[in-house]
């Protein structure tokens, strides 16, 4: 055998010539490590990632180790969903079509700090998780709004910013919410119904809106754009005691569900052609047609601290197959921020407070 | 029978097609955690059944790889470099196996449902844990970060063969019957 690299065919390249390959190797190298160095967002720091989003919470919240960076107080609920059938001829969903499907929800507060007191804000949360039985799920995360205060992810970056303290004082600048709120003329419906908001004593008397417009789709591949959200059923709006200390939602809450389930029925409203779907800032017109696509039944609490609801990251772009995400920019940034603040999280499971208590 | 002088055919084409491949999928990988906009879920969306074809992809590439003969590396290139040269495939191969196994894994552990499509769903391989996640989510990243480093040193080792050294081994992938 002969080896071809022995063969007397490579005369020795001349010094200049040697760095002109060297160098042009040197550039390729570079130029792809280079464009790798800006998707990757290193050579773009002025790009809205994911983390800066949860960093900007983190900034104006303070870390909690191992809970989530927004929405952080929170008590988690098991049931199931009872389908009415109503939204089957829009979506081939199997949640739709099943009698029934378990579900694991989580109530919560708007609020990066999990010792917030119940009274601070006049917005509660539920997130769901639909587990159907082919094994895809549905999950969805709904407010007792019925807008979001800005359409964009940049907008609500600012709004963060807005709120973070100052480096010089420690403290928020006063004048930087109202500042924004002038030059985000979008906010208007959101400002008009915080007016009159106000905390209220119980998660069970909330409405809760999906907010973020999706499509349902059908067997036949029809799109119909949607606004979702839950609306109590036959709640007792009597306070089971008044509301005391700082915790008291997830009291009420836990003396409900002794007495019995919960039930909200699923509304669906359906968009006429031309309602906003790519603006969650802007309610649709209250005539819209509205499906009761059925119940939602909710059975007993579980601690957040090592629920099932704890290790659920409620992306709100995790859907079955006859639903799908729209245009709404608030989506994909929503499924984005969720990711890194659920990887922080989950890395700090060890550090909640619950799991420190059991340690000797 | 002689030595070949170059890979077999087929060696070839899949060497081409997943390097186009693994390229993609690192730039795709990249670029998704680093966005918030629509990108990142068309992006996802693209990534999940590019990573399990890349995984298929490997395993054939390794049956391929172990019942075709390669073409010897010079027998003048100084020690150091043939052990590069050894290390450095044996670490391509195994991270083409193993990253989209951890993708798979944290997928499965994060409790979400494994969707390569909007309909095509994978079966869990890893049990619901939040600890689990984390650990397979971190060593996705960081193991990704290593094979676009490899990648990079794989292609500058090839272009000093070529360019340089002027062997036959930028040759022996390029071109020829075997």
């Amino acid at each position: 055998m002969v080896d071809p690299s022995s063969e007397p065919s490579r005369p020795p390249l001349g010094a200049s010539s040697l760095a002109l390959r060297l160098s042009g190797i040197a550039v390729i190298v570079a130029a792809l490590a280079g464009t790798f160095a800006y998707v990757n967002g290193t050579l773009d720091p002025q790009r809205l990632t994911p983390n800066a989003l949860v960093n900007v919470l983190e900034k104006n919240n303070g870390v909690h180790p191992g809970f989530r960076r927004n929405h952080s107080k929170g008590v988690c609920v098991v049931g199931y969903f009872q389908s009415s059938g109503e939204a089957r001829p829009y979506s081939s969903a199997q949640v739709f079509m099943e009698p029934r499907t378990p579900v694991v929800g989580r109530f919560a507060l708007p609020s990066g700090n999990p010792y917030a007191p119940d009274n601070s804000v006049p917005i509660r949360s539920l997130a769901l998780r639909f587990t159907q039985a082919n094994g895809q799920q549905w999950r969805t995360g709904m407010n007792s709004m019925p807008v979001f205060p800005v359409g964009t992810p940049e907008a609500f970056y600012q709004l963060q910013q807005a709120q973070s303290p100052d480096p010089a004082t420690g403290k928020p600048n006063p004048a930087a919410v109202p500042a924004f709120f002038a030059a985000h003329p979008e906010a208007k419906p959101f400002l008009q119904w915080i007016k009159t908001a106000k905390p209220s004593a119980s998660y069970a008397t909330e409405t809760y809106n999906g907010i973020n417009a999706f499509y349902l789709v059908n067997p036949a591949g029809q799109r119909q754009a949607v606004r979702w959200g839950v609306v109590p059923v036959a709640v007792d709006g009597t306070q089971v005691t008044p509301p005391q200390g700082a915790d008291f939602l997830e009291q009420d809450l836990v003396q409900r569900l002794a007495a019995g389930p919960l039930r909200w029925q699923l509304n669906i409203t359906l968009a006429n052609p031309g309602d906003p779907v790519n603006d969650a800032s802007k309610a649709w017109p209250e005539d819209r047609k509205v499906l009761n696509a059925g119940t939602l039944v909710l059975e007993r609490t579980q601690s957040q601290d090592d629920g099932e609801c704890r290790d659920i990251n409620y992306d709100p772009l995790i859907l079955p197959n006859g639903i799908e995400g729209s245009e709404d920019p608030l989506l994909a940034a929503r499924s984005a921020a969720y990711a890194s603040s659920y990887l922080r999280r989950t890395s700090e499971v060890s550090q909640l407070p619950a799991n420190q208590e059991s340690r000797p | 029978m002689s030595t070949p002088r170059h890979f077999a055919p087929l060696a070839r084409l899949l060497h081409w097609l997943m390097a186009l491949m693994v390229i993609a999928m690192l730039f795709i990988g990249a670029g998704m955690v680093a966005s918030v906009s629509e990108r990142h879920e068309w992006l996802l969306q693209l990534h999940k059944p590019l990573g399990i074809a890349i995984l298929l992809l490997v395993i054939v590439r390794l049956v391929v790889r172990f019942t075709t003969r390669q073409p010897p590396l010079p027998v003048d290139l100084p020690g150091w470099q043939a052990l590069a040269a050894k290390a450095s495939h044996a670490l391509l191969y195994a991270l083409m196996l193993i990253l989209p196994l951890l993708g798979w894994g944290m997928i499965s552990a994060a409790g979400d449902p494994v969707m390569l499509s909007s309909s095509l769903q994978l079966p869990s391989i890893v049990p619901a844990d939040a600890q689990a996640f984390a650990l397979l989510r971190k060593a996705h990243g960081y193991l990704a970060y290593l094979l676009f480093l490899t990648v990079l040193v794989h292609l500058a080792a090839a272009l000093f063969h070529g360019w340089v050294r002027r062997d036959e081994v930028l040759d022996s992938m390029l071109r020829g019957k075997g």
